[in-house]
């Protein structure tokens, strides 16, 4: 090992580096413009869900109940449908998510005292929001129903007290239950992976493919030394763009940073280290660039997208899926960053997952260093 | 005449782009092998559904009321019951190292208080790292406790007024969740799992394939034969569409066969849907491809584009959800409308009737991207 062999490999990385500005410059950029689409643009608090009305009733009574439907942020009433088919090719065209429909006789129900229904048809295609969309929508009609039946209590002379049960909850970590405090975080763990290992990847396959590595041979640079000045570069550039995010996320979209900066220093570079071997290791199997690069997509991009738990949660995930998600870096690497940003948990708590990147890391990158032979095929 | 020699140069120019994808057995487990792991993992991995939610309970009341109520939570599916505490600091100690996500604190005095008709507060304590799972938590949560009230409440006047409580009027809500009747988190993902991995497979085949030959040199080779430039174009994607194509049919057949989604339109409109978005992603690819001179940078670019596509497509969010400018954006989005053809289609069981503005889109768009992806080829020569 000489240093100097090593600053001179590094030399020859950075120099392609740098020839190349535009994807430099897109490296340093892609994880802001990740960042701003994640915490703007997604949102799973579902509102304004689109709303098809058809009142068969059309009392005064039921333009009642269909007002607080209106009143409400979490529905966008986008038509008054006047018959049955207009209703069903809304749900059809996808006009709308939900439509409820009041019954003819519906006030007439009411007034005797009988129990009235509405109906509520939703676009189930896509069940998350059409679950969500019931639970407005039964909240809704609920809120009416005791309505309707203080009125016809009272008028009878009879008192109902407050709702038996209220419960009082106080959310811990994400008080305002903000979309972007938890994405942002799993953001820089995405970025990171993609990246650090699609860089990586490339590197080696690379040489091999436009003949450069015969030259590299021949010199008498060491396989470690080749391995080190290679991954030093993109090292400094995933640090950088940890730096960006995290920095973005905390004054631009004021994520709460509630730990400490040294593990989420100790993590990312576990983690850096960890996604960069493995893009060398892809490098050396895959040979192509076209076959490094497919890998490197399954192998980072994947994982770190599904298996972490930055959308998904991983404990609604099958068992053998949550077993596998044990293996991997990303799931560790946003747990740790979930609790530095928005739990501020004493790092005794984060010694487990820290110990398990840097188990990782070693393995991965004894793994990248066996696999690598200096010599032609 | 001269059209035959051109697609003679074509042919030759396809017989040489199958021979070098096909040649490395890399290669050839490349192009089936990754589409059909991601499809899998994603179609048992992507669910936002929240069931077995952790729970922990503090009752210092110990009263046949709180225990009904904390009955009602522990024969819920949507809950997990983990531990029944006796001390204040176990549930806050438990939420921190994230045993569970959420803990119940009935106070005592809460039986004496529904007696007296003055209506109970029960404290909730949420773990909202994940907003969605507290947000549904919630919604959960506050089902069980309106249902409670409701029983405690017909439960009092069935006592005291027995006639009037069967002349108390109701309103009730009846929902029909259509095309997904159960609510199933597979049969809305595996459909737009098929509309990303189309996507990203044939855009960074395509830029890869052309660039490759700029990168190596061979471009030079080619472009003194007599081919043509737009012979050269055609040969370098068919294959690619074909292979698309290929990956699309097998896709489609692990959503149908292996999922279980149900398959409710035509074969005939998706086949439609799926070959103009792959015309798409083809002259995406082609695109990057102009702007790329080596392999890296064209991994970069496809990147650059393919993250915000994913996210903007109405994949796992619904777009009415975002906010007006990322609308507009994800209205460009070609993803968007194959995602929207093949929900419909699996799901929805809709035809062309419904669907021609999108494929309409995805047609057009795919004539402007191949139309600039040639213009620029053109140039990128010179």
């Amino acid at each position: 090992m000489s240093l100097r062999r090593i600053l001179a490999m590094m030399r020859k990385e950075v120099i392609q580096i740098r020839r190349d500005r535009s994807s430099l410059l897109i490296i340093l950029v892609m994880p802001l413009v990740q960042l701003f689409i994640f915490g703007y643009a997604v949102n799973l608090d579902i509102k304004h869900v689109p709303l098809c009305v058809y009142d068969q009733d059309s009392t005064q009574t039921s333009q009642d109940l269909l007002k607080r439907f209106q009143a409400t942020d979490y529905f966008n009433i986008v038509r008054v449908a006047d018959n049955y088919r207009d209703v069903v090719y809304d749900i059809n065209q996808g006009v709308c998510t939900v439509a409820v429909v009041v019954p003819s006789r519906f006030s007439e129900t009411l007034r005797s005292g009988g129990h009235a229904k509405v109906q509520a048809l939703l676009d189930a295609s896509d069940n998350n929001s059409a679950s969500i969309g019931m639970g407005y929508a039964q909240a809704i009609v609920q809120n009416y129903s005791s309505a309707v039946q203080l009125r016809w209590l009272q008028r009878r002379g009879l008192m109902l007290g407050p709702p038996a049960v209220t419960f009082q909850p106080r959310t811990w970590f994400n008080e305002n239950l903000k979309s972007s405090d938890d994405f942002v975080p799993g953001v820089v763990a995405l970025v990171m992976a993609v990246i650090g290992a699609f860089l990586t990847s490339l590197t080696i396959a690379r040489e091999w493919e436009r003949g450069t590595m015969e030259q590299l041979i021949s010199t008498p640079v060491g396989k470690l030394e080749i391995q080190i000045g290679k991954l030093v570069p993109y090292f400094v550039i995933g640090i950088a763009d940890t730096a960006i995010c995290a920095g973005a996320a905390v004054w631009w979209f004021e994520v709460p940073f509630r730990g400490s900066w040294i593990v989420m220093l100790g993590g990312s570079v576990l983690f850096l280290i960890t996604v960069l071997s493995l893009g060398y290791f892809i490098s050396v199997v895959g040979k192509s660039q076209l076959t490094a690069s497919q890998i490197a997509l399954l192998a980072t991009f994947l994982p770190a997208f599904l298996l972490s738990g930055f959308i998904f949660p991983i404990d609604q995930m099958p068992l053998i899926v949550r077993w596998i998600t044990r293996l991997l870096p990303a799931r560790y690497y946003v747990s740790i960053l979930r609790n530095v940003f928005l739990k501020g948990a004493p790092v005794e708590m984060m010694a487990g997952q820290l110990a398990a990147l840097a188990v990782i890391a070693l393995v991965v990158t004894a793994l990248s260093t066996r696999t690598f032979h200096k010599r032609l095929q | 005449m001269r059209l035959r020699r051109a697609l003679a140069r074509i042919g030759q120019m396809l017989r040489k782009e199958f021979i070098q994808t096909l040649r490395d057995p890399h290669t050839r487990l490349v192009l089936i092998i990754p589409p059909i792991i991601q499809m899998v993992i994603f179609g048992y991995a992507a669910t936002l559904e929240v069931r077995h939610v952790p729970l922990a309970v503090l009752d210092l009341d110990h009263t046949q009321e709180s225990r009904d109520l904390i009955s009602r939570f522990s024969a819920s599916q949507y809950f997990d019951l983990k531990e029944e505490a006796s001390q204040p600091d176990q549930i806050s100690r438990g939420i921190e190292r994230g045993d569970f996500l959420m803990a119940l604190r009935i106070n005592s005095g809460f039986a004496q208080r529904l007696r007296n008709g003055q209506g109970a507060v029960v404290q909730v304590i949420v773990d909202a790292s994940n907003s969605n799972t507290a947000l549904v938590g919630l919604g959960y949560l506050n089902q069980i406790g309106a249902r409670f009230a409701q029983d405690y409440e017909a439960n009092r006047m069935e006592r005291t007024a027995p006639q009037l409580a069967s002349f108390l009027p109701q309103v009730q809500l009846e929902a029909r969740p259509w095309f997904n009747e159960n609510l199933n988190s597979q049969w809305f993902f595996v459909p737009g799992v098929i509309g990303n991995l189309m996507l990203i497979m044939v855009m960074t085949l395509t830029a890869f394939a052309v660039v490759r030959e700029r990168e190596i040199g061979t471009l030079e080779q080619i472009m003194v034969t007599p081919i043509r430039r737009w012979e050269f174009i055609a040969g370098k994607t068919v294959p690619f569409f074909l292979i698309g194509c290929f990956d699309t049919a097998l896709l489609a057949l692990i959503g149908s066969f292996w999922f279980g989604v149900p398959f409710r339109g035509h074969v005939t409109v998706l086949m439609l849907g799926a070959m103009t978005f792959l015309l798409s992603a083809l002259g995406l690819g082609l695109l990057i491809s102009t702007f790329s001179a080596t392999q890296q940078q064209a991994m970069v670019v496809a990147f650059f584009f393919i993250l915000p596509a994913v996210t903007l497509s109405g994949f796992g969010t619904p777009i009415a959800s975002m906010p007006r400018f990322f609308q507009h954006l994800s209205y460009l989005n070609p993803l968007t409308y194959v995602i929207l053809i093949l929900r419909s289609v699996y799901l929805k069981g809709v035809g062309l009737e419904v669907l021609w503005p999108s494929i309409l889109y995805l047609a057009a768009f795919s004539l402007l991207m191949l139309a600039v992806a040639v213009l620029r080829f053109r140039k990128s020569l010179d």
